[in-house]
């Protein structure tokens, strides 16, 4: 009976999921949204970090922005076999909402960042960046939906998506998907995926760099675009380490 | 000091040094010069042991900091850390890792690697501000990012800061003088003077211009053609080169 409650590969927002790794998962999981209201005027900002090393993490957030508010959330997502972060968000007149999430490690894992951002006023901002690094036969994944409705006329939306593949094997996919039905909006959206700058490693070494050094130089480079709107200094120190842990544990 | 033997070195397959020999002793300053595809910046990279130069015959010798060793054994961190330093033609832009950053790191894993003290902040910082200062570098320019937005100039004078970082033992520089204007080309003529001009220290210069051996001034030149030191001789032969060409003179 609880199958019946689990998404299949069908749905769009769950195609690059790992689905086995949900067979387990308790459905209530599926129910369990934090809700996290901004009151007009006001700014709040989280971070989260997924770090679950189960079957499944399922993290669920439902953002409302009021007027002229802004919420500002950052996420590391190092999980286990399968962690996913889905962040649906609605933004009022003159709001904004900012994202900056990293996916990185090795295994056979699959993490993701799910966003949904409804632009149904007009005035509103949003911003989204999200760097993905993997080896192993680990998966990243970035499906970033915006929709503005016909009156959200003004709106200034951005995703950036860029991922690093350390070794053959890893994966990275990228879905931005864009529903525009108002005519004097901005919206943006990029994507890129590579390896890592084999050109810098050799100029790093040639100043005395060892390969590992150079590489975790190169990679807190990398991922530091998404906490770049962090304000706190410490947090965003806290946020970059606990993404730098994960590549120092890798073999 | 440094003692190149009959190297011989292909890239994907092709010859490129044909049974290079050149020995640099201590407090020479050589120059290499020679027409395009002779072997210039090849020769600059296998001596810094860049991955997919591959060196298919002879030896390399080099007096560094723990003795003389062979340096084609040791990887391109090794290099570094026994004291050569390559200057690039084309310097490489590091996203989001300022100079001070980048060297600071690079200083001290060169000084671990030597079981020295690692530099504290206020150490490193001061030693950046003495050798900036020495290359008329603006401190701010070594706040941003390696290379990143910088001038083919601006580059090129990085470069001798770094070197001035670095403190190297020997130092094989790549068309340092190339991109640079003539106010420049003195700056950087005079940093390589103060920076290498000692008895304990070593300079291979690779140069297309007689210009910046006005500034620095050789104890050799040597004309590199199809692989090979085809002439050698004093600072005068660079100045025939200049008004006869390669042609002429090395034939």
């Amino acid at each position: 009976m609880t199958h019946a409650h689990l998404p299949t590969l069908r749905d769009e927002e769950w195609r690059y999921g790992n689905l086995a790794a949900l067979q387990d998962m308790d459905v209530a999981a599926f129910e369990n949204w934090r809700d996290i209201d901004v009151a007009a005027g006001e700014a709040v900002t989280q971070c989260f970090t997924l770090d679950h090393q189960g079957d499944a993490d399922l993290v669920r957030v439902r953002v409302k922005i009021g007027p002229n508010a802004r919420c500002s959330l950052f996420a590391v997502n190092t999980g286990g076999r399968y962690s996913r972060m889905e962040i649906v968000v609605r933004v009022a007149t003159g709001g904004h909402f900012e994202f900056g999430g990293v996916t990185i490690g090795g295994g056979d894992a699959t993490r993701e960042f799910v966003t949904r951002i409804a632009h149904d006023e007009p005035g509103a901002s949003s911003n989204q960046i999200v760097r993905a690094v993997h080896w192993g036969k680990a998966t990243g994944n970035f499906l970033g939906r915006i929709d503005v409705v016909r009156d959200a006329q003004k709106t200034n939306a951005a995703q950036d998506f860029k991922a690093i593949l350390l070794e053959k094997g890893a994966t990275a996919n990228a879905k931005p998907e864009l529903e525009i039905f108002a005519d004097d909006v901005k919206c943006a959206h990029g994507a890129a995926i590579g390896a890592l700058d084999q050109t810098a490693a050799f100029y790093m070494a040639a100043r005395g760099l060892p390969p590992e050094l150079a590489r975790k130089l190169q990679i807190r480079a990398f991922i530091a675009d998404a906490f770049v709107a962090l304000d706190d200094e410490a947090a965003q120190e806290a946020m970059l380490e606990q993404a730098l842990a994960v590549l120092e544990e890798r073999k | 000091m440094l003692k190149i033997d009959n190297l011989h070195a292909e890239i994907g397959g092709t010859e490129i040094l044909k049974g290079l020999s050149l020995t640099v002793n201590a407090g020479e300053i050589h120059a290499i010069m020679g027409p395009n595809g002779a072997g210039k910046s090849t020769l600059s990279y296998v001596l810094g042991g860049r991955p997919g130069y591959e060196v298919t015959g002879g030896s390399v010798q080099f007096a560094g900091r723990d003795g003389t060793c062979d340096l084609l054994a040791l990887a391109p961190h090794e290099r570094a850390a026994a004291g050569l330093f390559l200057g690039f033609q084309y310097p490489v832009e590091i996203p989001g890792v300022s100079n001070l950053q980048f060297l600071r790191e690079s200083l001290n894993a060169q000084r671990r690697g030597r079981g020295e003290e690692p530099l504290s902040g206020g150490e490193f910082l001061k030693l950046a501000r003495e050798k900036a200062g020495l290359l008329k570098m603006d401190m701010d320019m070594m706040k941003r990012a390696v290379n990143v937005g910088f001038s083919g100039g601006e580059k090129k004078r990085a470069e001798m800061v770094q070197m001035g970082i670095l403190d190297p033992l020997f130092a094989v520089l790549d068309e340092t003088d190339s991109g640079l204007d003539i106010d420049a080309l003195r700056v950087v003529g005079d940093g390589i003077n103060a920076i290498m001009r000692d008895p304990a220290k070593g300079v291979l210069l690779i140069t297309h211009y007689q210009r910046l051996l006005d500034y620095v001034k050789p104890d050799y030149v040597h004309v590199l053609a199809q692989g090979r030191i085809m002439k050698t001789g004093g600072p005068e032969l660079a100045h025939r080169l200049e008004n006869e060409g390669y042609e002429v003179v090395a034939a």
